[in-house]
This record gives structure tokens, sequence and C-alpha cells, in this order.
């Protein structure tokens, strides 16, 4: 445990990927050879069954401080993580010891099933046991949630270098089905379960998005367009009889979308398709909001798949015949692709992702002012020539997004942010007019300048009206202009609309609370977006 | 009638007529320490610790009217019995007790509990009024040994001499700079920037117990400080000539960095959480010993503190002053340098 708490020290006490990279090498070069497969699990996400759920934790944790529940609660909006929050007020431990990290962790699966007076023991001898550092890194081995700013990609290159393999490879077998208890590092790296698993995706390549005008990237006569759809991507495999559906956040889907799984009857063995799910009435592409019905759900009812039925966009082929082709040019691909989704019977629901005929940048941009009517987000720019990268490379495929909606709003509310921002205001909510109230339509904490931050922080110490926990209400003074990517209905909303992505855009220092936009304003887009 | 009593120019005592650490320009001024939130220019008069005055001589002028007091030595004013005693929150950090009529009253000013090495060690003084800061009132806030902390600095700092980067510690001028002076001289020369080497001078002049250090001048090779260990103010910390130096490593001294956000906001290589003010044990131990029967809250976590107290049966106030803004500090530090 202490080798990986001084990892994690050395990869919070730095912002510089090169040392974080130098951190991690070493760390696999060093570490308990069992240590390290768990590492890799929490790095990319894989997380545990949690055995003691977060409410008794922090109550023993209240216990043990001996400190009153609203002040372990103020502490705790002070720190703004829990799992450090109880690592900090906890009372000095009495003892030390060496027991490995993955000694910890099968300890706590161990702990499914035991009561809570069996849990409870267990945790209060091991924070007894453990410094402050050593502490957290348990109480995040208990809630499974590791975000430290380790990328997938940071990690993979890490392992990449230290295990002197390709990174695909690395990438192919970290994104399988493994369990860390039951492989080596080296059949980890080596992908020995890999071939065994009919499931694995390839990683997604990805896009950046175009800054510059798309004259600068030559003729168009190498390029693809095809329309920037606003759903999930979405992996489907086929291999060996049986189907799988992956998001892009590594995390298999299957079961959400039924409307897919005829899809196992209709693609050969050994195919594997990249594309978009998103809700598709009618030959009609759906608002974002429409498929949100369908996302994260583990039943789906009649009346859900009525209302959001799914479809899936289909960009590219990735696996053809069996055979790994993402090394083939994308013109290739193509028509490899075409070649398979013509022989599948309902294309109402797979369908091929049109591409856009167009002759010069400036008919495409012209096209591209239409993005809205058929809700996609603008354009996609991929090279005839390209690879299936892994990952994001800079040249090949580009997003050319619309421009967001934008709403002038003023701030309401601030809160202190949490992590970084532990102890400035950095949350705010924001609100439009509704003739003589006002009324909240976005909560936003990105966007601002580090000094900006500072100067928000200053003006919320300086104008706080009311105090709620650790939020505060200020004078309705700071416009901000409100940019986001759509617009829903919502009953749980008192605005009775939601919007989507809302992130600052700018400060208006320029404009003053009686110049921002009203309810009605928003009320009329939804309107013409529906 | 109250001892003291809390106006907008600062903390005053009417029986003798003179505040305690005013913020607006007043005739007298009682003054706990130097840092630039709890002394201004424009008071008429000041009255301070022995060790304090070379700190007031050195930022707000020469010909500043001070008047000293040694620790534990009473004088009278308006017939209000007046006292310093140690408060170890920096070199000649003072509490000011008043006594007036059998009524007693602390003014604590900033202090910390453990002993640092070179300010006089803090006293808990019995009184009936106690006014405390509450800079780190919250339970998060439990300070390791001094000991222990110095042993990560001085890890920190031969791993970076093995990687041969300059260390360059970041502490306030005043007093956490003497702190680290104190602690961490050795065989390693201490390279420090104008701000501290000029309290540095005074405060020797004024006869401290300080090792000795070099005034960091433009002619000082880069690769001479990076065999050195660097103290520079916080003030100095993103600037240009912090860029200048190839390959440094920054550690933040300060007690916000027993937080990782606290650490992460600093961007610093590393963080050292040495702080000059009491943690949560110390505020409490610290006000337990005064025994007092009023707890008057300033500066910090106030309304957290004060309503804990209240709970635990210290009958407990909050107050607001200008007191516990670092900014202050930091603009102080931008003039001189």
């Amino acid at each position: 445990m202490r080798r990986f708490t001084q990892l994690i020290q050395q990869l919070e006490t730095s912002n510089k990927t090169n040392d974080k990279i130098a951190a991690l090498v070493s760390y696999f070069s060093t570490a308990d050879e069992r240590d390290k497969p768990f590492v890799i699990a929490m790095f990319t996400g894989k997380k545990p069954k949690r055995p003691v759920p977060t409410a008794l934790i922090r109550q023993w944790a209240t216990e043990l401080s001996d400190i009153p529940a609203w002040l372990f609660a103020e502490s705790y909006h002070s720190v703004g993580d829990l799992s450090e929050t109880i690592a900090l007020v906890l009372p000095p431990a009495t003892h030390t010891t060496d027991r490995k990290l993955h000694e910890w962790i099968n300890d706590l699966a161990a702990l499914n099933g035991k009561t809570d007076e069996e849990k409870k023991e267990f945790i209060l001898q091991a924070w007894d046991s453990l410094d402050t550092q050593e502490r957290f890194i348990f109480n995040k081995l208990i809630s499974g949630n590791f975000r430290i700013g380790v990328s997938n990609k940071m990690l993979v290159n890490a392992i990449s270098k230290q295990s002197d393999t390709d990174s695909n490879k690395i990438m192919h077998s970290i994104m399988g089905k493994w369990n860390p208890g039951e492989i080596t590092y080296d059949e980890l790296i080596a992908g020995a379960h890999v071939n065994t698993d009919n499931s694995w995706p390839y990683p997604f390549c990805l896009a950046y998005a175009l800054e510059a005008e798309p004259a600068s990237l030559g003729g168009t006569d190498e390029w693809q367009a095809e329309w920037k759809w606003d759903g999930i991507r979405g992996q489907i495999v086929k291999r060996n009889g049986e189907l799988f559906i992956w998001s892009r956040g590594e995390e298999l889907v299957t079961d959400q979308f039924p409307e897919l799984h005829f899809l196992k009857d209709e693609l050969p063995d050994g195919t594997v398709i990249d594309g978009e799910i998103l809700s598709v009435k009618d030959g009609q592409v759906q608002a974002f909001s429409i498929l949100q019905q369908r996302l994260n759900r583990k039943t789906i009812n009649k009346s859900q798949l009525k209302d959001a039925p799914i479809g899936f966009y289909i960009y590219d082929l990735l696996e053809y015949q069996g055979g790994d082709i993402r090394t083939q040019p994308l013109s290739e691909r193509r028509r490899l692709l075409e070649e398979i989704v013509s022989q599948i019977r309902n294309t109402d629901v797979a369908i091929l992702s049109p591409v856009i005929a167009f002759t010069g940048w400036d008919e495409l941009a012209e096209i591209r002012k239409g993005s809205r009517d058929n809700n996609s987000e603008g354009i996609m720019l991929k090279k005839l020539s390209s690879l299936y990268h892994s990952g994001r490379k800079r040249g090949d495929w580009w997003k050319w997004k619309i421009n967001p909606y934008t709403v002038d709003t003023v701030m309401i509310y601030a809160q202190k942010g949490s992590g970084r921002r532990a102890n400035h205001f950095t949350d705010y909510t924001f609100a439009v007019r509704d003739g003589e109230n006002l009324i909240t339509v976005a909560k936003a904490y990105s966007g601002l300048t580090d000094k900006e931050i500072k100067e928000v922080d200053s003006f919320v110490k300086k104008n706080a009206i009311e105090k709620f926990g650790p939020v505060r209400t200020v004078k309705p003074e700071l416009v901000f202009e409100i940019a986001f990517e759509g617009i829903a209905e919502s009953k749980r909303h008192k605005a009775g609309l939601a919007l989507r992505f809302p992130r600052i855009a700018r400060w208006r220092k320029d404009k003053v609370a009686a110049e921002i936009n009203t309810l009605d304003d928003l009320r009329q887009l939804l309107a013409s977006t529906l | 009638m109250a001892l003291i009593t809390f106006t907008n120019k600062g903390i005053y005592c009417k029986q003798g007529d003179f505040y305690i650490d005013p913020w607006k320009p007043v005739d007298l001024a009682v003054t706990t320490h130097g840092h630039a939130d709890h002394v201004k220019w424009g008071n008429k008069g000041y009255l301070c610790q022995e060790l304090t005055k070379p700190v007031l001589l050195q930022r707000l002028g020469f010909d500043l009217p001070v008047q000293t007091l040694p620790y534990n030595k009473e004088i009278s004013i308006n017939g209000v019995k007046v006292s310093f005693f140690p408060a170890g929150h920096v070199i000649g950090s003072s509490q000011v007790r008043l006594e007036y009529k059998g009524e007693i009253c602390v003014v604590s000013g900033d202090y910390k509990v453990e002993y640092d090495g070179i300010s006089t060690a803090f006293e808990p003084v019995k009184c009936h009024t106690f006014v405390s800061e509450s800079t780190f009132g919250l339970p998060i806030y439990k300070w390791l040994p001094q000991e222990t902390v110095f042993g990560q600095i001085r890890n920190w700092i031969s791993d970076n001499h093995d990687q041969m980067k300059t260390s360059v510690l970041v502490a306030y001028s005043l007093g956490k700079a003497q702190r680290l002076i104190k602690n961490l001289a050795g065989d390693i020369p201490i390279y420090v920037h104008n701000s501290i080497a000029n309290l540095n001078e005074g405060f020797i002049k004024a006869g401290v117990d300080l090792p000795e250090t070099i005034r960091i001048t433009p002619d000082i090779k880069k690769d001479e400080l990076q065999k050195g260990i660097v103290i520079v103010p916080p003030a100095l910390a993103d600037g240009k000539w912090m860029k200048s130096l190839h390959h440094a490593a920054t550690g933040v001294c300060s007690g916000w960095m027993q937080v990782r956000a606290g650490r992460r906001w600093r961007a610093a290589d590393a963080g050292f959480a040495l702080s000059d003010h009491a943690d949560w044990p110390g505020l409490l131990s610290a006000i337990k010993a005064t025994e007092a029967e009023k707890v008057f809250v300033t500066h910090g976590f106030v309304s957290t503190f004060s309503k804990y107290l209240n709970e635990i049966g210290i009958p407990s106030a909050e107050v607001v002053t200008r007191y516990g803004n670092e900014d202050d500090e930091e603009e102080e530090i931008l003039k001189e340098a």
C-alpha cells in the first residue's frame, strides 16, 4: 500500500504528463506483481462491488472523530472529497502495517455479505493502522472511484513504455474483459485473455475540433463529409455467434438496446462496426433529449421503446471477415462497409451514415448551416486515406461543429467547488428573467480562467446575501453568456426546461442584469427544436 | 463595561483609549505582530514587543514612532495594565493582555501552540475574555509534529539534488522563512529573496540567533543556486524570476497544503503542511487553557468554530475583522520587490 500511496502522491504533485508517465513507469517496474493488475483495473474504472455503503462509512468516521455531524459536513464542504475528509478528521493511527494493496482489496471484497458490525470492526481497525495519505487511498478503495488525472491513454503509454510493447496492443488488452485477481501483469501485457474473449472492442478513433477554416485542409476530393450525429458513440461486435454493443465509455451496453439485437443474425461473424446510437423515429433522428430517456436504465418498459426507439447510424468497419482492417484507408473500409450493410434487411434501424456530397468548402459550409434541422451537431470531416487510429490523432478526422446556442444570464447562486477548486466559489447558478422574477436555468462550473475565478470569488465574498450551507445567494449583478448544446422540456426544473451541456462562454462585463434574456426567449427556442 | 469593543477601525479599548491591530489610522496602535493584515501605516504611535520593532521599521519606515515592551512586562495606559505574552506565531508575535479593575482580556492576534525553534514559545494566559483567530478552525487541520514535516522537506531537497533540480521553498517573508532557515540550516547554503534578507538583517541586529543566509542578487549564478536551498515569498512564486530558473522544483510551505485541493490550486511540485497558525487541537487547547468565560472568534472559519465552541460549553461570538487577508501581506512584498 505504501508504494501505491507514493505513486498517487507523485501523480498528484505534478501537472506535467511526462512526470506522471515517469512515475507510472517506475511504479510498474518496482511494485508488487499482484498489485499491478489491480492498479490498472482501478485506473481504467473497473469497479468492484462496493462492500460498505457511503452513509455507514461517514457515520463511523464521524463517531470515531468525536465531532458533531454538522461539523463533519462543514469539513466535507471545505475539502470537497469525502474520502479525504474522513482521512483528515480521524484521530491519528496507533500502529502501522505493511499490508499490500491487493490484500486490502481482497479483504474489502470479502466484506460483502458480512454483518454491519463485522464490517465496522474491519474498517475501524484499518483506519487505525494507516497514516493520513494511506487512509485516503483506503477510503478510495472502498468507494472504487479513483479520479486522479490519469487518462486511459496516459496509462497505456506508461505500460507500453515500461514493457516495450505496442500501445495499441495494450489498449486492446486492458479494454477487454479480465479480472485483476486472476491475471498477472505479464499476461495482461501479452493480451493472453483477449484472444479467448469474443467481446473485445477496438479503441475508438476520435476527432479533434476544427478551429481553422476548412479550406486549410486542402482539396475537397481528399475528404469524406458526414453529419456529426449527437448520440452515444457505439461499437457493435459480432464474433462466434455472439453480439456485443460497447459504448465509448468502454461499457458493455448490449442489454440496453434490444432493437439492435437482430444484428446478431444479420452481421457475419468476425465483424465490428463503429457508429452512433441514436433515437430514430419514422426515419428521423430525434433530439438527444429523447435518446436520454433510454440511457443508463437497467430495465426498459414498453412506453420507452415506443417513445424513444433506437437506431444505429453506422460510420465505419473495423473488423471484416475476422481480420483487423483498421490499417486500410477509409475509402476501402467504407467500400467493405457498404457491402456489409447491403446484406442487412432492416435498414430502418441499422443505417449507413450518409456521406454528404459536396464540391466546394463553401457549399459544405452552407449545408452545415442546416445541421440542426436533422438534429446533428455539425459535420465530420474524415480524410479518405485515413487509418482508423486508436484515440485522437491530429490531422485525419475533424469535427466541424456548428456554434452552440447561447443565452445571457445573471449569476444568482455560488458554491465552493470540489477538488482543485475547493476553496473558491467556482460553481455558479444562472438565471434568466421571467417578468419581475429571476428563474434559474443552468448551473455551470467551467469556462473561466483561474484569474476570473478569483475575481468572481471575491465578488461573491463581498456580495453574498444569504448562506444555505455551502451555497451563497449573491446580488444578481454579474452577467454571463452561457453556451449550450440543446434544450429539452423538464418537469424537474422550475423553468420547465433544461439546457444540455451548459457552460460559461464569456463573462459579459459589458452588460448589466437588465439586459439578460427572458424565459420566453428560451421557450421559443424549445418550441423550434421539437 | 467591556474592556474591548469591535469598531470599524479595529479592536478598541475605551478605558485605555487605544486600539489593538487597527486597520484604520488611530492615535495608538498596540500591535500583535508585523504581518500586513495586522499593522497599517499612518497611526500616530505604535506599541509592540521588542522583536516586532525591526519588522515595523523595515516595512513602515525607519522613522516610525514605535515604543516597545519586552514579554511579561506591564505598563499602564490610562489606568489599563497592558502586557505582551508570546503568541508563538512569528518572531516577536504577541498576545496582548489587558487588565482593568480585575477584569482581564487577552487579544491573541495570530498564534500557534507548537514551538517552532525560533519564535518564543506560545504561553497560555488566563483571562475572562479571549479573542482568538480561527484560520484553521476545522477538524481536518491537524498538523504533524514539525520535525516530521522538516524530515519530509529534507528528503524532498535531497531528491531534488539527486535530480539536479533547484529546490525553491515558497514561504512568507516574515515568520515561515525564518522558521525554515533555523530548522534547515546545515551544510547546504540557503539563498533568500530580498524581502526575507532585509527582515533577517533586522532580526540579527536585534539579537535573534538566526543562521547565516545569502541574499539573492542578479550576479548569483543559477548553477550556484542549484546546490543550495532557495526561499522566496508566495508573491514571487509564479513570477518571471522563478521561470528563469532552469529545472526548479517548488515546494509550498503552508497549512493550506494539508488538503489536496490546496496543493493543486497552487500547482506546486510539492506541498508541505507547515503552518504558523494553531491547528484544530491547538486552537481548542489554547482556548481551554485561558479558562475564558467568553471567546470572540475572528478571522478564519469564524462561524463554524464559534458554533462548535458554544456547543462544547464555551460561550463564544463571531466577530468581523479585516485580519486574515493574505493578499495584504503579498502586496507588501510586491512593493518591496
